[in-house]
């Protein structure tokens, strides 16, 4: 498994130049344009209306884990598709490995990739006074399991895949209105009584109140746990299917 | 229309590739000249990279020429390239099919390019198809064709404007043996029809197949022309002797051959002894007397062949090598 | 060594490469749909969503949503057209090889680049009108000055459809998308899709007013908005411009890329 995540990582020290472009730029140009930016409108004409906070610190922790899903679908769906049709499964080892080290070591590769990316975006947080102090390295591990929660699942689905074009769909129709559902941009607590429950079952929505909770400090042990279960049942759930997926696919 | 000029005429026709990065300029055509009556069916034949696809570029009014001149048609293809285009069809060595598109799509929107009404196309597309042999995949995707299939869907395509000359860039390398007889068979058929053809190839039994003249190209440069039976009267003997030997007596065998009776012929083709890596080839104008003064020199090839000489052997002659290595 | 001319192009020609796309759209309307999909998730969440924090923005007395549906409804034709003529070119010029088909045909490259452009503004137009209607139908459309969104998207997509087809030509592999994204995001984001000029330091608005999506946004929310005046003839004329250099660039060095 260790050697399959140093076959990722020595690959991503040859192309980071071109990712990080996708992974660590796009969130931080959202938290200028719309934190920054909009966040000036929304404080003008209701101060501090949100959780008692800057529009901006309250977006950050929304963006920074609505970026660590994007950044674990997309390599967790194209990445593995890719990965599963030109071979780089096959070539990415000498001896022939289980399927399953295949999946973990990818999919650890892909928790680095997020890792790298919220902590970046959680540096200039705190460079922008957004967040400070131990309650960082709470959000860094949230928005990570974050990532983990969808690349697991988008793996275990993608390892499948023969055309990427399915994989643009899915983005399109399941990634981005979950990105603009899930209490990133607006409360939650903002739409209509009768669609919220459906909110709460967005596993996005639990990836943005956590980091949210911690970032602002306002996290329970009870709050925060119901997430965690929530995100890590995905990630192990996902990781389980993925075992089977992979098998069948590179093994037939 | 009737036209006393040539179809194609070149003078002195070059094109150099500008150098581009670290690679320098090239010289891929260098000077030739030729011309095309119409009817005829003219072969450029040469090795890989000799400036065939090039050249038919250039008289395709698709790769502007670097030096000399070129009229096709009566008309300059560097200022007159639409109204050239409009008169040729084309094909080149790689297909290039819509893949997006479906086979009779394929033909429908060519001929929009040319500017035909959707009802002559719709005509005509019926008519390639059969001719083809594609009328069955009409609505299919190109993807799903094979080689010669797509092949066959390209000439066609290239017919759809009814063209005063077919270009046909190497019509059937790759083919499996099949394919290329169908294709030889239709190509036939459209010279009978007395379409004018333009083909390269590398291929001797084909251009011996379909054209009435030919050049022979190599580094850009023509080392000889005629028809194919004039090129092999002229640069080969009429019959050839291929001998095959031990690999441990062929050197011995070839130079025995070279001093002996057979090569002291007197025309500069008769007589020639060539070595090839495989086999010893004697030029001669009576194979089976040629074996018999082997066998009466006591050699013991491993098999003997009198075959009739090709166009392969007067490439061998002209270039001092094996057309496809 | 003799210079390729780079020929005029002809309207009936041009038509057939259109005629050829259109075959193609006509198979399916996904393309078309899944262009709206991004933009209607915007006006919704930003729209909507962030506008009910926003209440009204100073100086304009409509809600914030019906202040963002016209810039949104830019976007969307920028996008819509410059995909086609950057993503959808490239991959035309050089994993299908389309072009490679065309050339021998009686069309010259200035016909191609004339065709792909056209069918891009077509397909603005096209997203434009589904995107138009949805505002209406969301009762955003405050003024029917906002019809002249519909030319406005036409004068939109050709400068991106021109500018996608230049820079497609600088282009070395798939890789180098990303920088293109590099640009494309922040002009999203800081045209002014969002938020008013007023909002930047003076000394950045100079800056802000340079790109060419800031133009696009000015000329569709102005009339959407009720105002009408002769200034937006200033980003009518830019667009204008900005779109035929783009032309010029892009037809000479297509020109000069495919006739070797
Ligand atoms: N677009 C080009 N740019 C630079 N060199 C080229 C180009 N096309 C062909 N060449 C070179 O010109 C020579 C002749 O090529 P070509 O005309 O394709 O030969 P042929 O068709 O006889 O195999 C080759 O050496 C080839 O590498
Ligand atoms: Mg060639």
């Amino acid at each position: 498994m260790l050697r399959v995540f140093r076959y990722w990582v020595t690959l991503y020290r040859r192309t980071w130049r071109g990712s990080i472009v996708i992974n660590v730029l796009n969130p931080l140009l959202f938290l200028i344009g719309i934190g920054a930016g909009l966040g000036a409108l929304v404080d003008d004409n209701a101060p501090a209306q949100i959780a008692g906070v800057s529009y901006a610190a309250f977006f950050a922790p929304g963006m920074l884990a609505a970026a660590a899903m994007q950044n674990a679908f997309l390599e967790g769906s194209a990445g593995v598709a890719r990965a599963a049709g030109f071979g780089a499964y096959r070539s990415a080892t000498p001896t022939p490995l289980r399927p399953e080290q295949l999946a973990a070591g990818h999919l650890l590769f892909i928790t680095f990739r997020v890792l790298i990316a919220s902590g970046a975006f959680i540096v200039v947080m705190a460079a922008f006074g957004l967040i400070g102090g131990w309650w960082a390295l709470g959000a860094l591990l949230g928005a990570t399991l974050t990532g983990v929660a969808f690349a697991a699942p988008a793996a275990a689905w993608a390892v499948g895949v023969r055309k990427l074009r399915h994989i643009d769909t899915v983005f399109r129709f399941v990634i981005m209105p979950l990105y603009m559902f899930s209490g990133t941009f607006f409360a939650v607590s903002q739409l209509p009584e009768w669609i919220r429950p459906v909110s709460y079952l967005l596993p996005l929505w639990h990836g943005v109140e956590l980091c949210r909770t911690l970032s602002l400090g306002t996290a329970t042990i009870t709050g925060s746990s119901v997430h965690i279960a929530y995100l890590l049942t995905l990630a192990i759930g996902g990781f389980l299917v993925a075992r089977v997926t992979y098998r069948r696919r590179l093994h037939p | 229309m009737v036209s006393t000029h040539p179809l194609v005429e070149a003078r002195d026709l070059t094109k150099v590739y500008p150098a581009r990065g670290s690679t320098p300029e090239f010289r891929a055509v260098d000077g030739i000249d030729f011309a095309l009556e119409r009817g005829e069916s003219f072969g450029l034949l040469g090795p890989n990279g000799a400036g065939k696809s090039t050249t038919m570029r250039m008289i395709a009014a698709t790769s502007p020429i670097s030096g000399g001149s070129l009229r096709v048609l009566g008309m300059d293809p560097m200022k007159q390239g639409p109204e050239i285009r409009a008169r040729l069809g084309v094909v080149t060595q790689d297909d290039h099919l819509d893949n997006e598109l479906t086979v009779r799509e394929n033909l429908h929107i060519y001929g929009r390019y040319f500017g035909l009404p959707r009802a002559v196309i719709r005509e005509r597309a019926t008519r390639l198809l059969d001719f083809a042999q594609l009328q069955e995949k009409a609505g299919d995707q190109v993807e799903t064709l094979s080689g010669g299939m797509r092949r066959r869907l390209t000439i066609a395509r290239s017919l759809i404007n009814e063209p005063d000359i077919l270009l046909l860039d190497e019509p059937t390398t790759g083919l499996d043996p099949q394919a290329r007889h169908i294709l030889w068979d239709r190509l036939f058929q459209l010279k009978q029809q007395g379409v004018t053809l333009i083909l390269t190839t590398h291929y001797m039994d084909e251009a011996e197949q379909l054209c009435d003249r030919l050049v022979v190209v190599d580094h850009g440069r023509i080392v000889a022309q005629g028809s194919p039976q004039e090129l092999i009267h002229r640069y080969a003997t009429r019959e050839v002797l291929e001998l095959r030997f031990r690999l441990d007596e062929r050197d011995t065998a070839a130079e025995k051959l070279r001093t002996s009776v057979l090569a002291t012929g007197g025309t500069d083709a008769e007589g020639r002894v060539e070595l090839l890596p495989d086999r010893v080839l004697v030029y001669t104008a009576d194979g089976e007397a040629a074996l018999a003064t082997v066998h009466a020199m006591s050699l013991t090839p491993l098999t003997a062949l009198v075959r009739r000489a090709t166009l392969e052997d007067v490439f061998l002659k002209l270039t001092g090598r094996s057309l496809i290595e | 060594m003799t210079t390729v001319a780079v020929p005029a192009w002809t309207r009936r020609r041009a038509l057939a490469l259109i005629e050829r796309n259109f075959m193609i759209y006509r198979r399916s309307v996904t393309p078309l749909l899944n262009a709206l999909v991004e933009p209607i998730l915007y006006l919704l969440s930003i729209g909507v969503g962030v506008g009910m924090l926003v209440g009204t923005v100073p100086g304009v007395d409509v809600p914030y949503a019906a202040y963002v549906g016209p810039a949104i409804l830019a976007t969307t034709a920028m996008n819509t057209a410059f995909n086609q003529t950057s993503f959808g070119v490239f991959i035309r010029m050089r994993v299908e090889k389309t072009y490679e088909a065309i050339l021998p045909t009686p069309l010259s490259v200035t016909d191609i680049a004339v065709g792909e452009v056209t069918s891009a503004m077509i397909n603005g137009l096209l997203t434009s009108i589904g995107f138009l209607t949805l505002m209406a139908v969301g009762g955003l459309v405050t003024s029917a000055w906002v019809l002249l969104a519909l030319p406005a998207s036409l004068l939109i997509s050709y400068a991106f459809a021109a500018g996608g087809l230049a820079v497609t030509t600088y282009l070395r592999d798939f890789p180098d998308f990303q920088y293109i994204q590099l640009f494309m995001l922040p002009m999203y984001l800081f045209a002014t899709t969002f938020y008013p000029l007023s909002v930047y330091p003076e000394a950045v608005r100079p800056l802000i007013q340079a790109l060419p999506l800031y133009h696009s946004i000015e000329l569709v929310r102005e009339p959407a908005l009720g105002h009408l005046s002769w200034d937006l003839l200033i980003p009518v004329a830019y667009l204008l411009a900005f779109g035929s250099v783009a032309m010029y660039v892009a037809t000479r060095r297509m020109t000069r890329a495919m006739l070797r």
